[in-house]
């Protein structure tokens, strides 16, 4: 009867308080053995036969030795079966536009408003050529010099190259102007050590090393600083420069950072701030005031840029006016009429890589930038750090997780905690939460090596998430961290909704085995002799 | 007469006079009569009974009048001094006959009940595990031990004896103290013969501790990443150069670096005397050497060594061939500490540490140290006693 009068509240249950998330699994081949021989997507036409009679192929245009005797073994395939075969790959990722993406703490998974990528796709942007002369790309050159006014004003450094490719090729851009000031001086012998710190980017110290530097790593204090006296003992002579990031990965701003640029000042090395994420001090503090003598932004982590899977990105690299002459070639220059490309003097590094930059990114962080405006910047570095205390008070109620260093001190944009009590307590390990949070939809990663917290989760919720997101994902970790207690196999055979994926470890650590070419994955899986 | 307000911490002694026995003549630990024979007939003394002494002195210093109740002769009134009552005398006191575990045991058992309400007591991994077989699964008092064993891979003991004094004087005194499970846990030795450094846990004592007064616990070790021992040894081979002799102490890191210079054969829990050639390989020319045989080597060698992983003792624990006079005559710049980074990341910022049983040559070694971690890679690492 019920059922009768009112049948669609009777067979329509609410939706539950946490989703029942259940993730596609294609079990799908890779593209190199999809296809069938001459399978093709677009069958573009041949040329006029006048033509060719009266040029020839381009093809014999080529030096014989740089001419394919055989064709490149490409997959083959229609149009619709390579846009069936990314879709399903796209349905088997937690992507950020898909889940509450503050589980990748220090990556800053800001919203990329959709908006910006309608000017990268405009013509005027997408049909230019890098080469063609200054005079007809007058617009380009034009945002790539303002938007160096806006991160000179946002940083205080005197000048800003936008030609890094990303994050670490900014840092190599500011290692290679270090051993260039340092060069200039006559010192570049005498100088071969780079010190950094444990919490800071782990690109800082490969790129010292890249570059043929000694690096000397300092660790944290027992209150998660890192440590002055050991700075101290480290700073001397052969320092060429100290590479730091503040606030550090745990979220803890060092408020000796000055006592740290000016000990090194004193002992003549210089001193470079990685700003690849400054989104809890955008407006607030800058690296001039920090006195330091370079810096560099990532703008697809600062300037809500599209991580994009690891490229293109593009950095950002600030430098005061004595070492401008290091920086890369080419600069853009304006007389107050025309915008000009500069390629500088002996003393330039020379190029990270071609050209300007990634234009599409400087484009987008340009548009970011200008929609905010300067009370939008620090608007959101103060959202961001809202964000990040609110969701710190909800994380550390939750039994099993606790918060190392600087106790009961707030955070700025994002927080390493540690379940080692947890997995004290259960046996599981904190990348074990974050498989299971995965029949959730969501994640976190542990990729924070090496692990100085123990059994950490960095969160990072940044100024794009809302409330209600942020009640979501601590209402799943706690529903994880009650798993773990109280049903560990549910926790410890996860993920059960999500598409595969435990990770086995060894193989990314063993270059004997790991594939990361189809060549490499025939020979090294598959066991065929090449 | 008035009892006084406050009565005295009523704190219990048991000294393992024969504990640590081993550690100098480079004996892999002091546990059983046979060992000790031989330990004697290389010329090893017991540390055991200084040690005790010199916390409880430290602790008269700190907290005043303390009742102590121990038990006769070297298992705790010869480092306790006359005012101690004694509450038990082993079988074997009279005639002077070495103590055995059951005498621990007997010991343990007697001080608690005799009304001790902390229990301090003298050894090394084996007292520990006594101590635990003494007082059960659900031991009625704290316990704390004072190191002088070889082997201290428990959570239970203070990281030298003044620290095991500030801690008792604290927990005396009531304050800043907090009471913990610790894990009583000794070498495994299956795993050992198996090439890994593992330790198997026997049970948990209830500790007091104050941050940084009580070392953590040893992790067990699978071995390190190759390719971070690769480049560990690169630098080693380059900071000692071709024809060098270096002293490598035990670990599986030391043991690793070895093993990538060319040399797999070195004592995974000795201390090894090595030679580098010309083309960068090492051979071993001493093996499991003591302490008399290094402090004879012909010219001064390097020291080359790694700190315990989890707990970061650098020296005086499982290395103490390493003597006071070898360091002395090394110096600071030719101490070579090495760890991946991740065994430094384990130690989740405790400092390193040190007991080499010269507390001048302790204050002289700590500060901080430059401890290699790769290829032209350092760490700057805080060293402390």
């Amino acid at each position: 009867m019920t059922d009768r009068r009112t049948p669609s509240r009777a067979r329509i249950a609410p939706k539950p308080a946490l989703r029942r998330f259940q993730q596609a699994r294609w079990d799908e081949k890779l593209i190199f053995e999809l296809g069938s021989p001459g399978e093709r997507g677009v069958l573009p036409p041949l040329p006029d036969p006048a033509v060719t009679a009266a040029v020839g192929s381009p093809a014999d245009r080529l030096p014989a030795a740089l001419r394919r005797t055989a064709a490149p073994a490409l997959p083959e395939l229609g149009q619709q079966q390579v846009l069936r075969h990314y879709l399903r790959l796209s349905q088997e990722n937690l992507g950020a536009d898909l889940n509450v993406d503050v589980g990748q703490g220090t990556c800053t998974m800001k919203y990329s408003p959709k908006v910006n990528d309608t000017f990268v796709r405009d013509r005027r942007i997408a049909a230019l050529h890098p080469a063609q002369d200054p005079s007809t790309v007058q617009g380009v050159l034009e945002l790539a010099y303002r938007l160096e006014q806006l991160l000179k004003e946002i940083s205080g450094m005197d000048r800003v190259s936008l030609q890094p490719g990303a994050g670490s090729a900014a840092i190599w851009t500011n290692v290679s102007v270090i051993r260039a000031h340092h060069a200039a001086r006559g010192e570049a012998g005498q100088r071969d050590e780079i010190i950094t710190t444990a919490f800071s980017h782990p690109s800082n110290a490969a790129c010292a090393k890249t570059a043929g530097y000694r690096v000397i790593t300092l660790h944290p204090d027992a209150d998660g600083y890192p440590d002055f006296e050991a700075l101290r003992a480290a700073v001397g002579p052969r320092t060429a420069a100290l590479l730091i990031t503040n606030p550090e990965d745990t979220g803890i701003y060092n408020p000796r950072i000055a006592e740290f640029v000016e000990l090194v000042h004193r002992a003549g090395g210089l001193c470079a701030y990685d700003q690849a994420n400054a989104n809890g001090i955008l407006g607030i503090t800058r690296a001039r005031e920090a006195g330091f003598d370079l810096c560099h932004f990532n703008l697809h982590k600062t300037f809500s840029t599209p991580h994009a899977c690891g490229g293109p990105a593009a950095g950002a690299c600030g430098v005061t006016a004595e070492l401008a002459p290091h920086l890369p070639r080419p600069t853009v220059e304006f007389d107050g009429e025309r915008y000009r490309l500069d390629d500088g003097g002996p003393e330039s590094v020379g190029k990270i890589r071609p050209y300007l930059g990634v234009v599409p990114n400087l484009v987008r962080a340009y548009a970011w930038i200008m929609s905010l405006g300067a009370d939008g910047l620090r608007e959101a570095a103060e959202t961001a750090v809202l964000n990040n205390n609110y969701l710190l008070a909800l994380v550390r109620r939750i039994h099993g997780v606790s918060v190392p260093y600087a106790e009961g001190r707030p955070r700025v944009e994002q927080v390493r905690y540690s379940w080692q009590r947890l997995s004290e307590d259960t046996g599981l390990h904190s990348e074990e939460l974050g498989y299971r949070a995965a029949d959730f939809g969501t994640h976190y990663w542990t990729s924070h090596h090496p692990y100085v917290v123990p059994e950490p989760m960095t969160l990072e919720p940044t100024e794009s998430y809302s409330r209600a997101d942020l009640d979501e994902y601590a209402a799943i970790l706690a529903e994880v961290a009650r798993e773990a207690y109280e049903e560990p196999e549910t926790v410890r055979t996860a993920p059960h909704r999500s598409t595969v994926h435990r990770i086995r470890h060894e193989p990314l650590d063993d270059p004997a085995v790991w594939a990361v070419s189809w060549r490499a994955y025939r020979r090294k899986v598959l066991g065929e002799q090449p | 007469m008035t009892p006084p307000l406050i009565e005295p911490a009523r704190i219990g002694l048991v000294v393992n006079p024969v504990a640590g026995l081993g550690g100098r003549v480079g004996l892999k630990g002091s546990d059983g009569a046979d060992v000790q024979r031989q330990a004697r007939a290389l010329g090893a003394r017991a540390a055991a009974p200084a040690r005790a002494e010199l916390t409880i002195r430290q602790l008269r210093a700190l907290a005043g009048d303390v009742d102590i109740l121990t038990a006769a002769g070297p298992m705790g009134a010869d480092s306790a001094g006359p005012t101690a009552r004694v509450v038990h005398r082993p079988a074997g006191e009279p005639t002077g006959e070495p103590t055995t575990a059951a005498d621990t045991r007997a010991a343990v058992r007697a001080v608690v009940a005799a009304g001790a309400r902390l229990l301090l007591f003298c050894g090394g991994d084996g007292t520990a595990r006594d101590v635990l077989a003494a007082l059960g699964p659900e031991p009625a008092v704290p316990v704390l031990g004072i190191p002088a064993g070889v082997k201290m891979h428990s959570a239970v003991f203070a990281v030298h004896p003044r620290a095991a004094a500030e801690v008792a004087a604290a927990w005396a005194r009531g304050t800043g103290v907090r009471l913990t499970a610790a894990e009583v846990v000794d070498r495994d030795e299956a795993a050992l013969r198996a090439g890994r450094v593992g330790a198997r846990l026997y049970g948990r004592l209830t500790v007091p501790v104050l941050p940084a007064r009580v070392q953590q616990r040893k992790t067990g070790s699978s071995g390190p990443a190759p390719a971070a021992l690769d480049g560990i040894a690169a630098e080693l081979a380059e900071r000692i150069g071709p024809g060098g002799l270096f002293v490598l102490g035990p670990g599986t890191t030391t043991h690793g670096v070895a093993a990538a210079l060319g040399a797999p054969d070195t004592a995974l829990t000795g201390v090894d005397v090595l030679r580098l050639r010309r083309d960068g390989t090492a051979r071993v020319e001493l093996r499991d050497a003591r302490a008399d045989q290094l402090l004879a080597l012909p010219t001064t060698p390097w020291i080359a060594l790694s700190p315990i992983g989890g707990q970061g003792f650098l020296l005086g624990r499982g290395n103490q061939q390493l003597s006071p006079e070898l360091l002395r005559a090394a110096g600071p710049e030719r101490l070579l500490v090495l760890a991946t980074e991740a065994k430094l990341a384990a130690l989740a910022g405790r400092p390193l540490l040190l007991d080499t049983g010269d507390p001048a040559l302790d204050d002289a070694l700590s500060g901080h140290v430059r401890v290699i971690t790769g290829r032209r890679a350092t760490a700057v690492y805080r060293v402390t006693c």
